[in-house]
């Protein structure tokens, strides 16, 4: 439906990469390039969109400059984006969002939330009795502390957000997972309401919100009432760790890309014990999948902990309710009891 | 064809531009409260409301001698401090509390239409809050029974024998700010009010919604805009916010409070009422109104300017290294142990 409004970025952009300035292009140039400057270039586009901006604009040199539309040049060129068009991915789309705030990027705003179970574990996994677990005389069972939640305390199963299934841990990397899951409600930032850091938090079952004015992206996140604000001018070095970390952003077509570094090393990826060290950087990109949908990828590079870098991928889903908002969840509050109630004049049972 | 298409572009990004609030002032900015001009006048002033130029610009010396000595390098020769702090009051007394490095009160008081102000409350006229209501003094009084300097002794330990409590019984009873729900002094608000330190505010606005960060505790408010109040059940820390556009006026409602909201002394009858008007230099201008018929007699206002800073908000995390709260707590136990083990010595 929207290929119409890429059409010149595309073809400008391969003509000028194919062909330099080329001397038939001049008449259009000025028009082209205030387009191909203002529309970014759309990385998700199709074949059929790209042949079509070349037709089009084979048309229009058709009517405007015959002599040159029938040159050898220009039969070349033809020859080269036809290519060009064929060799983009098929599995690409074709969905253009609105623009933001600026005119020329998209529009992120509005309260976004992942489904599915990737806040248990990232990794691909089946269901299990409980968060907890300890051995029992047939097979795991519910550790104490976990036990009398029941069915509440079991882990549902999942897909899994991985690319590629695994995380590819070092040896000593996935040994502490493993400790990790074991010890998971002694261990677990979530349990004590820490903030969740990235890429956790943004895919917490409770949904966060993305305000994007004409030169800011800033996120709040329902959960513990996390916030990052996401600096679209080169901020620099992070000044200093801190749990959700130093977010870099910037534009690449209609993707936002986050760089993400000074992290602590006390947050985690999910409630699996799945960890990191304050080495780690996360590269996330957020782009419009249709207007009820973000994909959210989140590359994780950290030499200490992972032989290789890594990526989730996940849809995020626009929260439709028509009085959709991100409510109050200070669990500050709710986690007193646990972490300090021992030390009351007079201690509740525990 | 391309000059249409061109043309098409201009109108559909002019339009896009305009639908973000060409109309409506942006206010998103980054916003430094840090003031010297107190919430409440200073009784010497009665009922003036401004401060002359050689008073402000003396308080300005004042303070700047001030923060030039604590700032100043300690003798390393010193003598340790006397056991159990030095006795003075404040965040800085007792055990040594904080030095200069971490206050950020500002440099000056400020002026609202090239007037140094005496304080930040307009109404009423003496710029001091309105009385208390009966309720209000008695809950007052109530807060205040176990508000005493630290002397180093479980000096509660009487009354809780005959059936009381002691201040650091629960951690319920202690202050918000201790517990890292708020922080203190009403920074969040609302009203959003300036603090002896981390005084930042972050605006990001859009159409529906008006985001104010507020650096301590990374609290932010996300005021929806044109929209209605939550039932009456459902409240909050920091209440629920809806806004509106009055000219280049931005109003915000705040109500829907919990029995203790951020404002000292306020209850869960508070309303706020704020306004944000953008200054010709950028800056903001602030006023509010806040009600709460069963804690004070009449309503009261204040004003100030927020101006831009070009400073980041860093990340305020206060619970995620919150010792203190477990060590107070757990301090008040050994403090009671001690007294009880000098009783029995003393009956022994």
């Amino acid at each position: 439906m929207s290929c119409e409004l890429k059409n010149p970025t595309l073809y400008s952009s391969f003509i000028r990469a194919a062909a330099g300035h080329s001397w038939f292009f001049e008449n259009t140039e000025v028009a082209l390039h205030s387009i191909a400057t203002n529309r970014s270039h759309n990385t998700y586009a199709t074949p059929a969109c790209c042949l079509d901006a070349l037709m089009w604009q084979w048309e229009h040199l058709l009517r405007s400059h015959h002599d040159v539309a029938k040159g050898r040049k220009m039969r070349i060129s033809l020859l080269f984006g036809a290519l060009f068009c064929l060799a983009m991915p098929v599995h690409a789309q074709d969905y253009i969002a609105p623009r933001g705030p600026d005119g020329v990027h998209p529009d992120l705003n509005g309260i976004w939330q992942a489904l599915g179970s990737a806040h248990y574990d990232i990794e691909m996994h089946t269901a299990s009795h409980s968060l907890q677990l300890r051995d029992g005389p047939h097979g795991p069972l519910p550790a104490v502390k976990t036990l009398y939640l029941g069915a509440v305390g079991s882990v549902p199963p999942g897909l899994g957000v991985v690319v590629g299934g695994k995380i590819p841990y070092t040896e000593a990397g996935l040994a502490k997972k493993l400790d990790n899951k074991a010890n998971w409600i002694d261990r677990d930032p979530e349990i004590k309401c820490y903030l969740p850091g990235i890429p956790r938090a943004t895919y917490m079952p409770q949904p966060f919100q993305i305000f994007q004015s004409t030169d800011s992206v800033f996120m709040a996140y329902q959960y513990a009432g996390a916030v990052r604000e996401v600096y679209m001018e080169d901020p620099g070095e992070a000044p200093v760790d801190s749990w959700m970390g130093w977010s870099a952003g910037r534009w690449e077509g209609d993707t936002l890309v986050v760089e993400v570094t000074g992290q602590y090393d006390t947050t985690w990826f999910d409630r699996a014990g799945n960890h990191h060290s304050d080495q780690m950087k996360v590269t996330e990109r957020f782009t419009p999948m249709s207007p009820y949908h973000l994909m959210y990828e989140a590359t994780i590079e950290d030499p200490v902990t992972f032989t290789e870098p890594w990526t989730i991928r996940l849809p995020l889903y626009r929260r439709m309710e028509e009085n959709a908002q991100l409510m109050e969840f200070k669990c500050v509050e709710f986690v007193e009891e646990l972490m300090f109630g021992q030390w009351r004049r007079n201690p509740l049972p525990r | 064809m391309n000059t249409l298409k061109l043309a098409a572009w201009v109108t559909a990004t002019l339009g896009t531009t305009l639908g973000h609030g060409a109309a409506v002032p942006d206010l998103s900015g980054t916003y430094d409260l840090a003031t010297l001009t107190p919430l409440q006048r200073p009784a010497a002033f009665g009922n003036n409301k401004f401060l002359s130029p050689q008073v402000a610009e003396a308080i300005r010396q004042a303070e700047a001698q001030r923060k030039a000595q604590d700032s100043a390098a300690s003798d390393p020769n010193r003598e340790a401090p006397p056991v159990g702090g030095d006795g003075s009051p404040g965040a800085a007394g007792n055990v040594g509390g904080y030095n200069a490095f971490w206050i950020d009160n500002g440099n000056s008081t400020f002026q609202v239409d090239g007037k140094f102000r005496t304080s930040i409350i307009t109404r009423p006229e003496n710029g001091r809050r309105p009385e208390l209501t009966p309720a209000g003094k008695k809950a007052r009084a109530e807060r205040y029974k176990n508000y005493r300097p630290n002397q180093g002794k479980a000096w509660w330990i009487a009354q809780v024998d005959e059936g009381g409590y002691g201040p650091y019984d629960d951690m319920e009873l202690r202050p918000l700010a201790e517990r890292c729900i708020l922080g203190f002094g009403s920074t969040a608000g609302p009203p959003m009010l300036p603090v002896l330190y981390n005084n930042l505010k972050r605006i990001v606005q859009t159409d529906s919604r008006v985001m104010i960060l507020t650096e301590m505790v990374h609290d932010a408010r996300l005021i929806r805009l044109n929209a209605k109040h939550q039932p009456s059940h459902i409240r909050s820390w920091m209440g629920d916010s809806i806004g509106r556009w009055d000219g280049d006026t931005l109003i915000v409602d705040t109500t829907n409070f919990v029995s203790n909201p951020a404002l000292n002394g306020a209850d869960e009858n508070l309303r706020v009422i704020e306004r944000f008007k953008k200054q010709p230099d950028g800056s903001l201008h602030y006023s509010f109104r806040v009600e709460d018929p069963t804690v004070w007699t009449s309503a009261w206002e204040g004003d100030f300017p927020w101006p831009r800073s070009d400073a980041k908000v860093y990340e305020y995390a206060c619970h995620e290294g919150n010792y203190a709260l477990g060590n107070i707590m757990r301090g008040a136990r050994l403090l009671e142990a001690d007294i009880r083990k000098e009783a029995s010595i003393s009956e022994g």
